[in-house]
């Protein structure tokens, strides 16, 4: 297959299934600039050897089927087509793809679990996940990823007409793990779906969670935090391709940064397209820097090709800790670093409070607050 | 038995020098009321007494129990006994209520309250100044009303139960109902005798609640009157058009 014969936006330029259409990142091109090169241990080059380190388990409730497909399953690649180098060398990659079946109209007892874990950085792992939602069904899918690797994956969420997917994804990697990763959620006509990254772990992570619609109604909520320490480089690249007359998304991402070298990049991309007339888009990123030496690089782009939209607009914003906060709460006894701590807690408690599942919601809870203690 | 001794204090802010020498002596039992107009650097001695670090001591001592507070950490003075009922309580996003009163009564006490006992006196300081329970649940000041915040200010009070509590313009901005419960929570902390007040205010309405035994008159950064209630009441006939020429 060819390039994708899309309509092209200068936010989206290139889709391929072909390795070849995508030169080797140097670094200067827009999409590569903010993420060291030289941290992805040649994942974007190819040089690196297949280990397979990355063991991928899949717990489903009952009436939820989970596959081990080959790469030529009619599944596979259905819904998203590689947008950059190294997202085409994992889709090349893989040997076997997860599938997870939803079946239509159906709403499984209990969430489908995904937990990757990785066994070391020698050599690099490819994976492939697709999660179809079936018309009618809803679903909650929480991916976890521990542990130590060098890993490039593609994940499909497929959410078909009406139905509704919850995904959290949790980054607990160890302090060596390379992940980068493509997340893309292709909506049906009415369908739901919602988001929440929380990427705490990793020497480097790229994560690009991306949304498409197939139909008018689709409704997307794109929700993340981290937490960066020193050196760490945690990047989300957030992608809304708004196709499809009245559609909604929103995206809104918050995060912490502090030490020497914590880089966090975010880049929010939301197109809006001739035909999506009615859409209704917001996006949203703040970073509390909480030391010098921390950088945190926010860029949101809204290309807005139709005069017709509902509402449409984007905020970023980067600061320290206010100061009138922590003297509050020192003022009723509250040490300083515990001060610091609850702010911190709050500024990003405030998103995660939006998991509606309460198990996962403290599940996540604590991963920030074991962040925030170490 | 408790005292907050504030000698010569001198305070500035940006360079500009704002508090130009204030003495003042507030022992348990007694309740000293502060008046003067706007800008007079009322708020500055409450914030500077606390700790607040917009505010630079140029010179001066601030003892509690022979403690020097100007030595200790903002939450050191906290815990030392001095609490300071702000006039613009700040909103902090994400902290709900309960979670910070448990925090502040954890950390002034030096040990957690059992769960239950706090819900309880949690509940039952609410119930007194007619906070709404649903306000446990709550961000921290966020989106509460001018009244609403100073009511949470007097339920802290009660609760985190200091040695010498300084008020600034907790009477501000509230109704007649309103006054009267913040007032009633100023006088059960007041009850026990051992505690001492340092009230600031610009109406004598809230001291017909809350008697005071002294009353200052500030003025250009300083202390310019010191009597007793009476004061108040000539202050509220002839406003303070003669100190703040005085200081000018
Ligand atoms: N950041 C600042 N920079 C410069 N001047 C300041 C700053 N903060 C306060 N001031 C000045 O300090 C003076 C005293 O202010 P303060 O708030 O202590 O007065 P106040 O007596 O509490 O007034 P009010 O009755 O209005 O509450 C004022 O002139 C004010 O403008
Ligand atoms: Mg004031």
């Amino acid at each position: 297959m060819g390039l994708n014969e899309k309509p092209l936006s200068t936010l989206h330029e290139k889709a391929s299934y072909d390795l070849a259409d995508f030169e080797v990142p140097t670094g200067r091109e827009e999409a590569w600039r903010f993420t060291p090169l030289s941290r992805l241990k040649g994942l974007h080059n190819g040089k690196a050897q297949v280990s397979g380190q990355v063991i991928t388990q899949a717990f489903t409730p009952a009436g939820v089927s989970a596959e081990w497909v080959g790469r030529d399953d009619a599944r596979v690649g259905k819904a998203y087509v590689p947008a950059d180098r190294i997202s085409a060398q994992a889709y090349n990659g893989f040997e076997k793809a997860l599938v997870v079946t939803v079946p239509k109209e159906a709403v499984p007892d209990g969430h489908i679990g995904i937990e990757l874990r990785g066994g070391g950085t020698d050599g690099v792992t490819y994976g492939h996940i697709v999660i179809n939602v079936e018309p009618m069904a809803e679903a909650v899918v929480v991916i976890e990823h521990q542990g130590s690797a060098v890993y490039a994956d593609n994940v499909e969420f497929v959410v078909g007409d009406g139905a509704t997917l919850k995904v959290v994804s949790l980054q607990e990697w160890d302090d060596d793990a390379v992940h980068v990763s493509h997340h893309h959620a292709q909506l049906g006509k009415d369908a739901t779906f919602r988001s929440f990254v929380a990427t705490l772990g990793g020497d480097l992570v790229r994560l690009s969670p991306s949304v498409s619609y197939t139909a008018p109604g689709g409704d997307a909520d794109l929700a993340g935090v981290y937490f960066v320490d020193a050196g760490q480089h945690l990047e989300h690249r957030l992608l809304v391709d708004h196709s499809q007359p009245h559609c909604r998304s929103n995206v809104d991402y918050r995060g912490a940064l502090q030490g020497q070298d914590a880089h966090a990049v975010w880049i929010g991309d939301v197109i809006i397209r001739v035909e999506a007339e009615g859409t209704d888009t917001y996006e949203l990123n703040r970073n509390l820097i909480l030391t010098d030496g921390a950088r945190a690089d926010s860029v949101p782009n809204l290309e807005i090709l139709t005069g017709e939209v509902a509402g449409a607009g984007h905020a970023s914003a980067s600061g320290r800790l206010d100061d009138e906060h922590i003297f509050y709460l020192q003022a009723r006894g509250i040490p300083f670093d515990e001060a610091r701590r609850l702010v911190i807690r709050g500024f990003l408690g405030q998103l995660i409070e939006r998991i509606e599942i309460e198990e996962i919601r403290e599940r996540v809870l604590g991963a920030v607050e074991a962040e925030l203690a170490r | 038995m408790s005292t907050l001794e504030i000698r010569d204090l001198q305070v500035a802010v940006e360079d500009k020098e704002i508090l130009r020498g204030v003495n003042l002596t507030v022992k348990s039992g007694e309740t000293h009321a502060i008046m003067g107009p706007n800008g007079s650097g009322k708020s500055t001695l409450a914030y500077a007494v606390a700790g607040h670090p917009k505010y630079t001591i140029t010179g001066g001592q601030v003892l509690l129990d022979g403690v020097d507070l100007l030595e200790l950490s903002v939450d050191e003075r906290a815990r030392a006994g001095l609490f300071l009922a702000m006039q613009y309580p700040v909103e902090v996003p994400g902290v709900s209520v309960s979670n910070f009163l448990r925090s502040a009564v954890t950390s002034v006490r030096g040990e957690a309250p059992k769960l239950r006992e706090f819900a309880k006196d949690l509940k039952a300081g609410m119930d007194a100044l007619s906070i709404d329970a649903s306000f446990a649940q709550r961000n921290l000041n966020e989106g509460f009303s001018g009244g609403e915040k100073k009511r949470h200010e007097i339920l802290q009070l009660e609760l985190l139960k200091p040695k010498i509590a300084v008020l600034d313009e907790t009477d501000s901005g509230l109704d007649v109902d309103a006054l009267r419960v913040v007032s009633e929570g100023i006088n059960r902390f007041r009850a026990s005798g051992e505690t001492g007040v340092l009230l600031i205010t610009h109406y004598t309405r809230i001291l017909r609640y809350v008697k005071p035994d002294h009353v200052h008159v500030f003025a250009g950064g300083r202390i310019v009157e010191e009597g007793g209630p009476e004061l108040a009441d000539k202050l509220e006939a002839e406003g303070y058009e003669q100190y703040t020429k005085a200081s000018a």
